[in-house]
């Protein structure tokens, strides 16, 4: 039963990532990008594409990561807001031919098979806990790197400069301008961020398991029901919402290995029937 | 004292040639009926296929152009009219053709519970919700053995009837379906509930301060949008006879539907059906290209949205003023004299 639960939480460490990307970018500017599991697939096989070339593993993994910022800084930029706006069709359709642009994009270019990142042998390696319990190395690192990124995006809101531009601009884009704030280049700012968390989520993903060019909507769809479920009132909540879902899933896959992701969608719509505001509902 | 001047008008809609345009529409019909009595079967099979496109992208745009509700879940409805229609023929010997309609009928009520939960999402959160509950309607009927589960089955209950015959009945019944979708929206457009729904679109707040109840107008539109989406569903998979969960709930009808919409025009009946025309065009002479062609059509939704947001029909609307099925009400001033 506790192994079950910890199994849970550590799957919920990589939801976590996949989700917070997305929860900065509802946060943020109300975008609903359809495209982000498919930029999350993106990013693991941007790291895949560098190590080709011949570059180290590790610093291929690393060297994704700014290459992803400024993906999204000038996806932002020169896309995205250009579809902003009280009708939400636009960016919708937008993201989702993104996505659709993507998935063949990376279906032509590396064909239809998964393939993992390679981990020199982290993703096998374990810790012994007890006599009877031990966590693999690399799902305990990347639930640690969800919590460092929970609390630095959490920090990042209520203390810095930017957090402060970011919180101005989504409550008000019009008054923000006002006080001398560039409403269009913080939105740029906030998807380089997101696309930062996005692509070391799909490093992470690579590492952990296999990527394959049409996984994309289903990590959308992960992300999206952790952030509902967290609720929109801060990171903690799509952490919570994250944690839900991974020991749902796991919940579900030790009944039967049809039903680990069925379940997570009836918890998600679950907890919308009975608390649709999420878990935490209190605005940023 | 300056004189009052008392302005008369009148509430326009149609045209002198709307009536011409419904002969042409009608002699067309006619045409199209006697069409198994010359082609070629590979053509009525083609026009089935289409039509399905057509009847799912035109309830997409009722529910997405007039209802404002950009949903990307409606192959939910889809794939349930198809798997009822399939249950009815090969379990309960129903008439496959018959089942076609119960089909529809079927996913629009089903429409009504699923409408509790994803209407407590708006935007785009509504358009990911839907994607979410059609993955569990796909992932249950995957889990039902019942109709083959993951792998899925075959409509047997057409075996007895001559092939030649089966595909001249398909079409008919596509065909009958096409109109009757088509003749649904536009008089749901041109009744008061339509006027309604404009209202609802541009602005629900002013609108329920007029007196329209927004909650109930969304949920006929939902069920109305839902029930011509498990209709395309069922008699898709007439044609076809071969069905399975991946197939009848992919996402991407929904996408090809969005993609046909935005292309078209969207908000107006002539969207779908310029864009169905267009789609049809570009996948017979590209769609050996695969995952380039898969490519153009994504690149091509992103630029119409960005850069030519009216559609084609949009443009030609506003360049000359046509309109083929005239939905919109035109105050006209006709007399001004002086009291």
């Amino acid at each position: 039963m506790f192994e079950l639960l910890l199994q849970g939480v550590l799957l919920g460490g990589l939801y976590t990532l996949f989700a917070l990307g997305l929860s900065l970018m509802f946060g943020v500017m109300r975008l609903t990008n359809t495209a982000h599991g498919d930029f999350i697939i993106l990013g693991a096989f941007g790291a895949l594409a560098l190590n080709g070339w011949g570059l180290n593993p590790w610093v291929a993994d690393v060297v994704v990561l700014p290459i992803a910022a400024l993906l999204g800084y000038a996806i932002q930029r020169y896309v995205l807001n250009q579809t902003l706006g009280k009708d939400p069709v636009p960016s919708l359709v937008v993201t989702f031919g993104l996505s659709i642009v993507i998935q063949n994009a990376l279906l032509e270019t590396f064909s239809a098979d998964p393939r993992s990142i390679e981990s020199n042998g982290l993703n096998i390696q374990s810790l012994v806990l007890s006599d009877s319990l031990a966590v693999g190395v690399l799902p305990a690192l990347i639930l640690f790197i969800a919590l460092i990124a929970t609390v630095g995006l959490q920090w990042l809101f209520a203390n810095t400069r930017l957090g402060r531009a970011f919180r101005a601009v989504s409550d008000d884009p019009e008054i923000a301008e006002l006080m001398g704030l560039r409403s269009k280049k913080v939105y740029a700012l906030a998807t380089a961020l997101a696309f930062m968390l996005i692509a070391m989520a799909g490093v992470l993903q690579g590492l952990r398991t296999t990527v394959a060019p049409s996984d994309g909507p289903m990590l959308l769809l992960f992300a999206f029901e952790a952030v509902i479920m967290g609720g929109m009132g801060s990171f903690w909540g799509t952490l919570a919402g994250s944690m839900l879902l991974g020991v749902t899933q796991q919940v579900g896959f030790r009944l039967d290995p049809g039903w680990g992701v069925w379940a997570g969608h009836l918890m998600f719509l679950f907890v919308l029937l009975v608390k649709p505001q999420g878990l935490f509902p209190k605005t940023r | 004292m300056n004189p009052i001047i008392e302005k008369q008008f009148a509430v326009e809609r149609g045209h002198a040639y709307t009536r011409i345009l419904l002969v042409v529409a009608l002699v067309a019909i006619i045409a199209a009926a006697s069409l198994p009595l010359w082609a070629e079967s590979s053509w009525m099979h083609e026009f089935v296929e289409i039509a399905c496109h057509f009847i799912f992208a035109l309830m997409w745009n009722l529910l997405a152009g007039y209802g404002g509700m950009v949903s990307i879940g409606q192959q939910a409805f889809f794939g349930l009219g198809a798997y009822t229609m399939l249950v009815l023929g090969n379990f309960w010997g129903v008439n496959p053709f018959v089942a076609i309609a119960i089909g529809g009928v079927v996913a629009g009520l089903v429409a009504i519970p699923v409408s509790r939960i994803a209407f407590r999402l708006q935007g785009g959160y509504f358009a990911i919700g839907t994607w979410v509950i059609a993955e569990v309607f796909r992932l249950s009927f995957a889990n039902l053995s019942a109709v083959g589960g993951g792998a899925g089955t075959t409509l047997t209950a057409l075996r007895g009837i001559p092939k030649a015959s089966r595909e001249s009945w398909t079409y008919w019944i596509a065909l009958l379906c096409v109109v009757a979708s088509i003749s649904l929206v536009y008089l749901f457009m041109r009744s008061k509930r339509g006027l309604a729904l404009l209202a609802i679109r541009d602005n629900p707040v002013a609108a329920e301060s007029q007196g329209i109840d927004v909650g109930s107008m969304k949920l006929a539109v939902y069920t109305v949008a839902a029930f011509g989406a498990g209709l395309a569903g069922a008699l898709y998979f007439v044609g076809n006879l071969r069905i399975s969960p991946d197939a009848a709930f992919s996402v991407n009808w929904t996408a090809f539907a969005i993609f046909m919409v935005v292309i078209g025009g969207m908000g107006r009946i002539e969207g779908p059906l310029v864009g169905t025309l267009v789609f049809w065009l570009l996948s017979k002479f590209f769609s050996d290209f695969g995952s380039w062609y898969l490519m153009g059509l994504g690149l091509l939704a992103i630029l119409t949205t960005i850069y030519f947001k009216q559609g084609l029909w949009g443009y030609v609307q506003q360049r000359w003023g046509w309109s083929l099925f005239p939905t919109q009400r035109r105050v006209v001033l006709t007399t001004e004299r002086s009291a």
